[in-house]
């Protein structure tokens, strides 16, 4: 993503207790920039954001519900992208739920930084990294061709079988995973 | 080894600050005399360039790790260059005093 916010959020004016926030993921954010700022059709914006026509909708919605809830209840919001700009190179620790680089990359970290706990996981299954690694497969010779973002796989057909391409994992793995950003 | 943590206030009882660039004071432990200083922040009112200028400051005193609840974009590849690791960790709740425990483990 090219564009981040270069804020964290909005707050209410007026009101004084501290309501929950709504959190807007940054697909969302760049969802709602494309569709309703930069005025892109939906085609458009998902090419630009290199995921499927049916995921943009599903993600711009998912944004607009959340802006109206946010107006209509009177909750601040905040921008948070959870994993989005970790790479491989970030771990992650189940224990304290921080996340730390590793300045030598040849050499795996081992233990968290922060506690020491070895409950540790490398960021490289990400679902933004997942989502980089798509393949169509051919469900009868089985090759493997790269996926193309915004053009379903069905729509490439093998050259040796002729037969229609189809994603090489379960094909809802990676969305699943995204709606706990 | 030298830590940065970055802090709402200069006591170990504040809390750690989420910001990196605009926060309040920074606390620099040493992990093998366990002396901790408190430092307030340099560039806290600085228009532009708070973070890196943060980061200028705790390179300057020798730190090799940082602990903050939120790194800006412009901070990651200073630290990069410098060979600082970062260790994003956002709970706010925590106090310094309380990851300066977590630190000794």
């Amino acid at each position: 993503m090219n564009n981040p916010p270069h804020f964290k959020g909005y707050k209410t004016v007026g009101l004084t207790e501290n309501a929950l926030p709504v959190i807007l993921n940054f697909e969302e954010y760049e969802a709602l920039r494309l569709s309703d700022f930069e005025l892109y059709g939906q085609v458009k914006a998902s090419l630009i954001m290199e995921i499927s026509r049916p995921t943009y909708a599903r993600i711009y919605e998912s944004a607009r519900r959340k802006v109206a809830e946010a107006f209509v209840l009177g909750k601040p919001i905040v921008f948070e992208g959870g994993k989005v700009y970790f790479d491989s190179n970030w771990y992650s620790c189940k224990q304290c739920g921080c996340w730390f680089n590793h300045q030598e990359k040849e050499i795996a970290a081992t233990n968290c930084s922060l506690c020491g706990s070895t409950d540790i996981e490398q960021g490289a299954n990400d679902p933004v990294n997942t989502i980089d690694m798509k393949t169509c497969v051919c469900p009868i010779c089985g090759l493997e061709h790269p996926h193309t973002p915004g053009i379903p796989c069905r729509m490439t057909v093998c050259p040796d079988c002729n037969w229609n391409l189809k994603r090489k994992d379960a094909p809802y793995q990676y969305r699943m995973k995204n709606k706990n950003l | 080894m030298k830590i940065a943590i970055t802090s709402t206030g200069n006591s170990p009882d504040s809390k750690i600050d989420s910001r990196f660039g605009r926060c309040s004071y920074v606390v620099i432990y040493n992990s093998e005399t366990e002396e901790v200083e408190y430092w307030p922040n340099p560039s806290k009112e600085n228009i532009e360039g708070a973070g890196p200028g943060l980061a200028q400051f705790v390179a300057s005193k020798g730190v090799q790790k940082i602990i903050s609840g939120e790194f800006g974009g412009k901070v990651k590849s200073i630290f990069d260059s410098l060979k600082i690791q970062l260790v994003v960790f956002n709970d706010s709740q925590k106090s310094i005093g309380e990851i300066i425990t977590m630190l000794n483990y």
